[in-house]
């Protein structure tokens, strides 16, 4: 340990600790821009600069090491103004156009210079003009904003993808893909992790309000929602309520209230995809099919394998995301239920995704959905329908997409859906298999591992999220290392309650808050107090397969809920 | 360097030889950390550039995004994303040459040449770039074709430079 004292504090830390680390064990927050725990270290932004003695100069609390004896000050005139003008010279590049910012009141730079007083129109100069780059169905680049602290970059090299990089020197500088060309023709899977990473309003998830507005709006369409299983455990979160509030029933009642439409719950189908998945596994198992099996509910780990290991592809379950079961089940199921032309039909699904508005858009998805939106689209719409969310009484999702089991929900975490299928995989090979708990799938270490052994079958599992931890895992299996016979992968690390479409929170909760643990115990909690565990329990699921489908993997439920990959090879 | 229309891998490596000269180099230093920036100076004097296919070759071998090449090749001055001429024109931009006029020596190669500083004749016989400072101040406004040097340049010198080149290409 090496004991040193941060504004005069005494703290004791591991050898090598930077002065960062050290300062939070002390209760002192150093301000970072370019610092992004797990992602980004470059000592780049200069913000963090310190006094610390045996130093030259100021140094960069978040990549200089302690040292025993070291004290440390962080807020002494010389570093306020370092900070100040050093926020001052990237505002001078900066395009201000805060009011319509979608990061407005949400912006790290903004806070920075308020804390700081910094002065946006200090250094007047030339003016970087990028052109906006929208050409991705998720996420929309605008330079104008960015302020080079390359988190964007650091969070798409974590992610295995790579599309993105510092290009050009100097002035010039800036983020963007190799060749210069668009986003859309460049490797990114849609996955947004450099959205949830940006500091300011250069990175943003498409939106589509104005398409589900214009729906509202027209007579002819009948509008239906369903919200994905991590997004009522994180909306709550746009409202100041606290991580890991379960706000399911005032997201309900909320989106009621934005106009007439029936709100449908999508842990429905995350059971149903539980029903076909686990039976295509078993199937697979017991007629030597291609294994291991990959889980396939994640659009932009389906988009990762497509371009980059498209000799994996016939490893992909063939089973649609819930978000695509769900628009097929609507157009089809219910429509004809309902006497409803499937073109009458608007369906918007609530994802905690930026890449789920790409997957709506895959040909092979015939348009069943019409409109993904993200948790802060929906927040977004709640506070422009000047609805008051915290005081909404709590309502029940519409029938009859109403029930679900514990399973489905929670899908929205890492492991999840692996659970949920073990569940139903396991009590289809033995009724008399009564386990519902699978804690070695659960948390939020990267890469999982357990192997379980029900009527005389041995199921050797993995679970892994981050696109990273997948890039290895397939290595894993490529290289016969590691032996497996089913993998749950979400492209997002911890999952879809981290996922490139929820509440923007900044770096100082990001760094000192486990949001990937705190948001997905809202889930497990919902699923501990479900009587319904197992997906095949749900009264809903039954009645869906009695009515329509006759049993999961039938020829009906492959034509709706069933899909198919084809290799996308990219820059 | 002329790619076929199916853009097969073989094809956008260029030659044969250059393909498999390109291989020599990353699979001789591969293993080395920091190989990146050696690889691309070696791969240009193979090619006179660095074509998109060859970073994306280099970006396989080594297992690194084509982002990340594509960053270190535009930080660099020294390296070319366009193909350069048969004879390399490079103006001097440096302090001396500056004060000399070399802005005004820039521009009567452009407009000799009718291109850009950067671009390439559509012949392939020139391309002109920029440098700061060749060693030869003391002759400045300076230029340099290919390994020759030009000093106490005059626009209407330039004009008699480029075509001697030209004669010598006819």
């Amino acid at each position: 340990m090496v004991n040193l004292k941060i504004n005069h504090i005494p703290v004791s830390v591991p050898e090598g600790s930077t002065i960062l680390e050290a300062a939070r064990l002390a209760h002192v927050e150093i301000p970072t821009l370019c610092y992004l725990k797990d992602v980004a270290c470059v000592g780049s932004c200069r913000m963090c600069l310190v006094e610390a003695t045996g130093a030259r100069g100021l140094v960069a609390a978040c990549v200089y090491p302690v040292s025993e004896g070291m004290e440390v000050l962080t807020n002494t005139p010389k570093c306020r103004k370092s900070r100040q003008v050093s926020l001052e010279l990237l505002l001078s590049k900066h395009k201000k156009k805060c009011l319509s910012c979608e990061r407005n009141n949400n912006c790290e730079l903004q806070r920075l210079s308020i804390e700081y007083n910094a002065d946006e129109d200090r250094f007047e100069g030339e003016d970087a003009i990028n052109p906006l780059d929208d050409s991705n169905p998720c996420v929309v680049r605008d330079n104008d904003k960015c302020i080079n602290c390359m988190r964007c970059v650091a969070a798409c090299k974590k992610q295995h993808v790579g599309a993105i990089g510092p290009i050009g020197r100097g002035f010039h500088a800036h983020v963007g893909s190799a060749g210069g060309v668009e986003l859309k023709d460049s490797s990114c899977v849609g996955c947004g992790q450099c959205v949830v990473a940006c500091p300011v309003g250069a990175l943003t998830v498409k939106s589509n309000i104005s398409d589900v507005q214009a729906a509202f709006d027209d007579p002819t369409k009948k509008v239906v929602f369903f919200t994905a299983p991590s997004v009522r455990a994180t909306l709550g979160e746009a409202f100041g309520l606290p991580i890991g509030t379960n706000v399911e029933g005032k997201m309900v009642a909320a989106i009621r209230r934005l106009g007439d439409c029936e709100v449908f719950n999508m842990d429905v189908t995350a059971d149903l995809t539980i029903m076909e998945e686990a039976t295509e596994l078993l199937t697979r198992i017991k007629d030597g099919g291609v294994l291991p099996m990959f889980t396939s509910c994640c659009p932009g780990w389906v988009r990762f394998v497509e371009q980059s290991h498209p000799e994996m592809i016939p490893h992909l379950s063939t089973c649609k995301s819930p978000q695509e079961m769900f628009g097929g089940l609507l157009k089809t199921y219910y429509c004809e239920k309902h006497g409803i032309d499937p073109k009458d039909l608007f369906v918007v699904s609530v994802i905690p995704c930026s890449a789920k508005k790409f997957e709506c858009k895959r040909p092979e998805m015939h348009g069943e959905v019409d409109v993904a939106l993200t948790t802060r689209e929906l927040a977004r719409m709640i506070k422009t329908a000047g609805i008051r969310f915290v005081d909404l009484p709590d309502e029940e999702f519409d029938n009859p997409f109403a029930t679900c089991s514990g399973g489905g929900t929670i899908f929205g975490a890492t492991g999840g859906v692996m659970e949920a299928a073990l569940r139903v995989a396991a009590h289809k090979l033995d009724g008399a298999f009564e386990v519902i708990d699978f804690p070695e799938v659960r948390g939020t270490s990267p890469i999982k591992e357990a192997t379980y052994s029900v009527a005389g079958i041995t199921v050797r599992v993995a679970v892994a999220s981050g696109l990273e931890n997948a890039e290895t895992v397939i290595r894993s299996i490529q290289s016969g290392e590691k032996k497996y016979d089913f993998v749950e992968i979400m492209a997002c690390p911890g999952g879809c309650v981290n996922g490139g479409g929820q509440p923007s929170l900044p770096d100082s909760v990001r760094n000192n808050v486990d949001l990937r643990g705190e948001r997905a115990k809202a889930l497990y909690s919902s699923d501990s107090a479900n009587k319904l565990r197992r997906s095949s329990e749900s009264p809903v699921i039954d009645t869906i397969y009695k009515e329509y489908f006759g049993t999961p993997n039938s020829h009906k439920a492959h034509e709706v809920l069933h899909t198919s990959y084809k290799p996308n090879p990219r820059i | 360097m002329k790619q076929c229309e199916a853009n097969c891998a073989a094809c956008s490596l260029g030659t044969p030889e250059q393909a498999a000269k390109l291989h020599a180099i990353i699979d001789e230093s591969k293993s080395t950390p920091g190989c990146l920036m050696h690889i691309l100076q070696e791969a240009q004097g193979v090619y006179g550039y660095l074509p998109m296919s060859v970073q994306k070759a280099i970006a396989e071998e080594l297992g690194i995004s084509l982002s990340e090449v594509y960053g270190v090749v535009t930080f660099y001055s020294q390296f070319s994303l366009t193909p350069k001429g048969k004879h390399r024109i490079s103006v001097c931009l440096g302090t001396a040459c500056y004060v000399k006029g070399a802005d005004k020596i820039l521009e009567a190669v452009e407009s000799q040449l009718g291109i850009k500083c950067g671009d390439c004749t559509e012949d392939g016989l020139f391309s002109i770039d920029s440098c700061r400072c060749v060693g030869a101040c003391g002759l400045a406004p300076v230029m340099m074709v290919g390994e020759e040097v030009y000093g106490k340049l005059t626009p209407d010198k330039v004009r008699s430079i480029l075509a001697s080149y030209k004669e010598e290409q006819a």
